[in-house]
């Protein structure tokens, strides 16, 4: 690993670890503006498959059929707005979370601005007085450099796969 | 002899916490009820091919639903004759056998079992295959693309329960355009909420009186008209109609709207031009098609006991599995026209997935409300303290003419909670084990002589 490339870990490392803090202080908006105008954010479900089709069958797909969540920038800032109708009863008190990322790899070589990173997520919520849940899973994102951005990237896409076939959890209500 | 004296009181519309929490309760719905009552299973685009199956649920316990290579619908009990262990445990798929992972016991897609090691040696004489098929279920109804099934080989006929819900449930079932049947399932969500069940089959039998608790959705617009500017979770395709919500003598309760004479498309699907030509076309086509009968709009039911559709906006099934006496396993089908364009099925899955299911913008409340209901019962002082069930119980009548159209079964035009009255008499009946003329609602004094017919 060069210099050039632990420069680059550690940017990116600094715009994950930026991300998780913003979610789990609430700063939703602040949050919303490191969304790229196109961005991907995918959950698919996981099924149990036989072995030997996991590739083709063990996760829903983007862009067809049913997943937890296949939605854009829009989508994610309609949740935000919810949220701050204060009306949001499944938010409403707010839950408190913590976001951990860690095994951070840059995946590739970066490409027009863009670079592929993946990550392992644990998301702890707990909610109200007894409601605790343990969302443990990785992540591939996709990072664009942009000026725009305060941080200097934007999350252009981001694929979220969490360890469990059925939903242990009554809602999905945090950010990933 | 189970009684549910002091559980339910219909005619002054009380109804006891404790069927919401009590581990007696639940097992006497997983004893009588679940093993008696018409369940949903699955679709039929779920096992399109011979081979294919797909793992569901009845009551607490583990189904497979499945085609043989002949191409009959089969639904058996997830679990080997031998030692109970499940013989399949993928959730769909395709496949030959199902061969038990413990001693490899192995049976055909039509049940019947063809291999077990060391048959000659060890069983011989003594074992008769024939004899120890996969349990399969006595009756299985196949309605227009859907799959139910009873372990009740008395009970009646999956239309005579149905009933006249029937014509409601077939407008969640057929092609948007009035055509017959025709859908297909595009995916299935399954989780767990802390709940007792009913409160979720309840919040479909027509419960409008809960909207306040989606004014969130409602004041940032999550609707398929949405980005156009409209506010809301759905378009509101019933603002000219009048709302009816029905109880039917089986125990089924539905919240559908009857347009006026001469109605004509309003306006929905604004986000695309492209969807809502498509849409507009449709409403022309099913007038068409429907006659008269088009001026029924559906809106949401529930067929006894946990089997809720939503119409229209957004389209599917929910199965509301007893997990525990409160939890509850959702398994919420997705719906949409099998040979509706690409383009419409892709704008509509979008909007399943942000109004439907845990990551759902509209249920998410729901459960919130379902869980803390749950919990807040289950107190000795809470116990003490009945739910009320009072809401317009009196304004409803049987089989009117709403706008001049004739809507069969015990309605209301105002929001009111007689469904789940309805629904709590059958279920009393289920868990005292009455006969299927009861179970029917035959003798139901609400429906006159009209369910005696």
């Amino acid at each position: 690993m060069n210099l050039e490339d632990l420069l680059l870990k550690a940017e990116v490392e600094a715009f994950l670890h930026l991300e998780a803090d913003l979610l789990d202080s609430r700063r939703f908006d602040e949050w919303l503006a490191l969304l790229a105008d196109d961005l991907v954010y995918f959950m698919p479900q996981r099924r149990n498959v036989r072995y030997g089709l996991h590739a083709e069958a063990e996760n829903t797909r983007q862009g067809e059929g049913i997943s937890w969540f296949d939605e854009d920038r829009w989508t994610l800032t309609k949740r935000v707005e919810q949220i701050q109708t204060g009306l949001h009863y499944a938010e409403e008190p707010l839950s408190r979370t913590t976001h951990m990322v860690s095994n951070i790899m840059v995946t590739g070589q970066p490409v027009a601005g863009e670079v592929a990173v993946s990550c392992r997520f644990l998301v702890h919520q707990n909610r109200v007085q007894y409601e605790t849940y343990t969302f443990i899973g990785r992540r591939h994102d996709i990072l664009r450099r942009a000026a725009s951005s305060p941080a200097g990237w934007l999350l252009a896409r981001r694929e979220i796969i969490l360890d469990q076939n059925v939903l242990l959890a009554k809602n999905l209500t945090t950010f990933f | 002899m189970f009684s549910t004296d002091g559980l339910v009181d219909i005619d002054n519309g009380i109804v006891s916490r404790d069927i919401f929490v009590s581990p007696e309760v639940f097992q006497r719905e997983l004893d009588t009820l679940f093993t008696r009552a018409w369940l949903f299973v699955g679709h039929e685009s779920q096992v399109a091919n011979p081979g294919d199956f797909f793992t569901s649920r009845m009551g607490e316990e583990s189904v497979i639903l499945c085609r043989d290579k002949a191409g009959a619908v089969h639904v058996f009990l997830n679990s080997c004759r031998h030692r109970g262990m499940k013989v399949c445990r993928y959730d769909e798929g395709s496949t030959t056998l199902f061969t038990c992972p413990y001693h490899n016991w192995a049976y055909g897609l039509d049940g019947r079992l063809m291999g077990v090691p060391q048959y000659k040696q060890l069983y011989e004489g003594v074992l008769d295959k024939a004899d120890w098929p996969l349990v399969e279920v006595p009756k299985l109804a196949r309605y227009k693309g859907t799959v139910w099934a009873t372990w009740d080989p008395e009970a009646p006929d999956f239309e005579t329960w149905l009933g006249d819900a029937r014509q409601h449930l077939d407008e969640a079932l057929d092609c948007r355009d009035g055509r017959p049947g025709g859908s297909e399932v595009i995916g299935v969500h399954k989780w767990i909420f802390p709940s007792n069940w009913k409160f979720a089959a309840e919040n479909f039998l027509g419960d409008t009186y809960h909207n306040p608790s989606h004014r969130s959705v409602d004041l940032i617009g999550i609707g398929p008209s949405a980005a156009a500017g409209v506010k809301g979770r759905r378009d509101n395709e019933m603002a000219k109609a009048t709302h009816v919500w029905i109880s039917f003598p089986a125990g089924h309760g539905i919240h559908s709207a009857i347009a006026p004479l001469g109605d004509t498309y309003q306006e929905s699907f604004k986000d695309n031009p492209e969807i809502e030509a498509y849409f507009r076309h449709c409403f022309e086509e099913r007038q068409r098609r429907k006659g008269e009968d088009a001026r029924l709009i559906p809106f949401v039911g529930t067929i006894f006991p946990n089997t809720s559709y939503h119409g229209r906006q957004p389209r599917g099934l929910c199965v509301w599995h007893p997990h525990g006496p409160t939890e509850t396993e959702a398994w919420r089908f997705f719906l949409v026209d099998a040979d509706a364009p690409a383009a419409v099925k892709d704008f509509l899955r979008r909007y399943y997935m942000r109004y439907s299911g845990p990551a759902g913008m509209t249920e998410q409340d729901d459960m919130e409300n379902w869980n803390y209901a749950t919990a807040a019962s289950r107190g000795a002082i809470a116990r003490r303290h009945p739910f009320n069930y009072q809401q317009s119980i009196t304004a409803a009548s049987l089989d009117p003419e709403v706008l001049g159209y004739r809507v069969p079964g015990l309605v209301s035009t105002q929001v009111t909670e007689h469904m789940s009255l309805g629904f709590y008499r059958r279920w009393a009946d289920h868990l005292e084990e009455r006969s299927w003329d009861v179970l029917l609602g035959l003798g139901d004094t609400r429906f006159g002589s009209a369910a005696a017919s």
